[in-house]
């Protein structure tokens, strides 16, 4: 893909986030890409690519009354729609279709028309992880977490940092479920889930959705909304099994994945104005902003602690609130697409003023794959 | 409630057959020398699939853990370490830590680790670690 050839003309979440008894996990889907259509003033009949995780895209362009040329069912966690939005770039470029569809939508709070957890007892985390004990994200993908704070000769209020940090840009936030502040005392003394993670170093678990959709450059000056177009992407997998990574205080798949964003859009660290950096626990931010460059190894949690990602620092970070105290239905990685578009387009309740570059990155499974795109408002 | 175990498959059954037995079976590619884990009929270094299965050492030492405060049904009711230890010959597991207390105090990173066999069912035992004595 060139950079900037392919734009997000239509973006939206759905109507209601949080607790969403009345609300399948399709209804969800279709809620976000009803509202990601009337934002760019489209029908279902004018979409022609579908793009989803968590539901097949046929499940999805059906029940919508889709009749695509181009589907993707990359299902690979949380990350999965930064793929998604790499991969409708490419099929764009390519004349695979011209308006594609990403959508998700999850009932991780009510589970309502939800599918089961649980890995097979003869799949690899059935037989080399799930007889220890984990219990789910909170217990998995924390694991590698001592190994990096006694490398770096960090501790758990290091941790806390980040969660403190990311609850001043929720204050900001009507939609966000906490506002309230929080001091890293709060954090620390809070329920303990996994030593060393207590439940504010945690992600929220709720119901949401949200969609987005793609077309070409050419074309997005006919759509009614401000173009944000997609500058660069990478993606890449590491393991299914955390115990797995090839080393535990940095994702190879986010230096994979960040690398290959940056070379395409051929822009420099210091030219990005926003970030994103999919939260499901306290450390990504610190793993992220390591492993994409915007630190040397060790170095983001003083970067952190001396306020550079809080508002009015030089490197606003996850200023929806994020996965901590925005929401997090599951597979986040939609919430901080939508952040980041919210940004370029300059409607963002906690705006970052003069925005021109985001940089949004998405983990997905526990520390199993990464995906990166990097949004711009200008056309380069 | 019986412990979530695993269901062995034809490319895993001599490591599981290992543990059985009290033996901490990796496996070691002919070629490059790579020594591996968890087991795959081929080399995942350079794809070789000239490998053999060797004894390790069932040394280790603790290389991150989490104590889980929420314990899941099948393991009690007291919190419980989730570890990753490394063992001697290199590759890193996933195991629990038997013979100390669940704590951070008595959980020491790079404290020195032996493993021991804890016998579930007549098919499986799983290979723990105890603090090397």
């Amino acid at each position: 893909m060139k950079p900037g050839s392919v734009a997000v003309v239509g973006a939206a979440e759905t109507t209601k986030m949080g607790v969403i008894p009345d609300q399948s996990v399709i209804g969800l889907h279709a809620d976000a890409a009803l509202n990601a259509m009337a934002d760019a003033g489209l029908k279902p009949s004018d979409i022609d690519g579908v793009a989803t995780a968590g539901i097949s895209p046929t499940e999805l362009a059906w029940y919508l009354g889709i009749k695509p040329t181009y589907a993707d069912g990359t299902s690979v966690g949380g990350c999965s729609f930064m793929l998604h939005v790499r991969h409708a770039a490419a099929a764009i470029a390519a004349g695979h279709a011209k308006t594609i569809l990403v959508t998700h939508g999850e009932s991780g709070k009510s589970r309502v028309g939800a599918g089961r957890f649980g890995a097979s007892p003869s799949s690899l985390a059935g037989q080399f992880e799930m007889p220890y004990g984990p219990v789910g994200p909170p217990s998995m993908f924390t694991v590698p977490v001592l190994r990096y704070l006694k490398t770096y000769g960090l501790g758990e209020e290091d941790l806390a940092h980040v969660a403190v940090v990311q609850r001043e840009w929720a204050a900001r936030n009507p939609r966000a479920t906490f506002k309230d502040p929080i001091t890293v005392d709060d954090v620390l003394n809070s329920r303990m889930i996994a030593w060393p993670f207590r439940i504010l170093m945690c992600c929220l678990v709720t119901d949401g959705g949200g969609a987005l959709i793609l077309t070409s450059a050419d074309r997005a000056k006919d759509f009614p909304t401000k173009p944000v177009y997609v500058l660069g992407t990478g993606e890449s997998v590491e393991t299914p099994l955390v115990s797995q990574m090839y080393d535990a205080t940095s994702s190879t798949a986010f230096r994979i994945s960040g690398k290959t964003a940056f070379d395409e859009a051929g822009i420099k660290h210091a030219d990005v104005d926003h970030l994103m950096v999919y939260d499901a626990f306290a450390h990504l931010p610190l793993y992220g902003l390591e492993d994409l460059g915007f630190c040397k190894p060790g170095e983001a949690a003083a970067f952190i602690r001396e306020g550079n990602t809080r508002p009015g620092g030089k490197l606003p970070l996850n200023t929806n609130g994020g996965g901590l105290s925005y929401m997090h239905s599951g597979m986040y990685g939609m919430y901080a697409l939508q952040e980041s578009v919210r940004q370029m387009r300059g409607i963002a309740p906690a705006q970052v003023p003069g925005a021109k570059i985001s940089v949004c990155q998405g983990v997905g499974g526990m520390f199993g794959a990464a995906g990166t795109v990097i949004f711009g408002n200008e056309k380069p | 409630m019986p412990r979530m175990l695993p269901e062995p498959t034809p490319e895993t059954r001599h490591f599981w057959e290992g543990c059985k037995e009290g033996e901490l079976r990796l496996q070691r590619c002919t070629a490059c020398s790579d020594t591996y884990f968890p087991p795959r009929p081929f080399c995942p270094k350079c794809g070789g699939r000239d490998v053999a299965v060797v004894k390790a050492s069932g040394k280790a030492i603790l290389w991150s853990y989490v104590i889980n405060h929420r314990p899941r049904p099948d393991m009690g009711t007291e919190p419980y370490a989730i570890a990753v230890v490394k063992l001697d010959e290199g590759p890193t597991m996933m195991t629990n830590i038997t013979g100390c207390p669940q704590t951070p105090e008595a959980l020491q990173l790079d404290m020195p680790l032996t493993v021991s066999f804890s016998k579930q069912s007549d098919d499986i035992s799983l290979p723990l670690f105890a603090p090397a004595k």
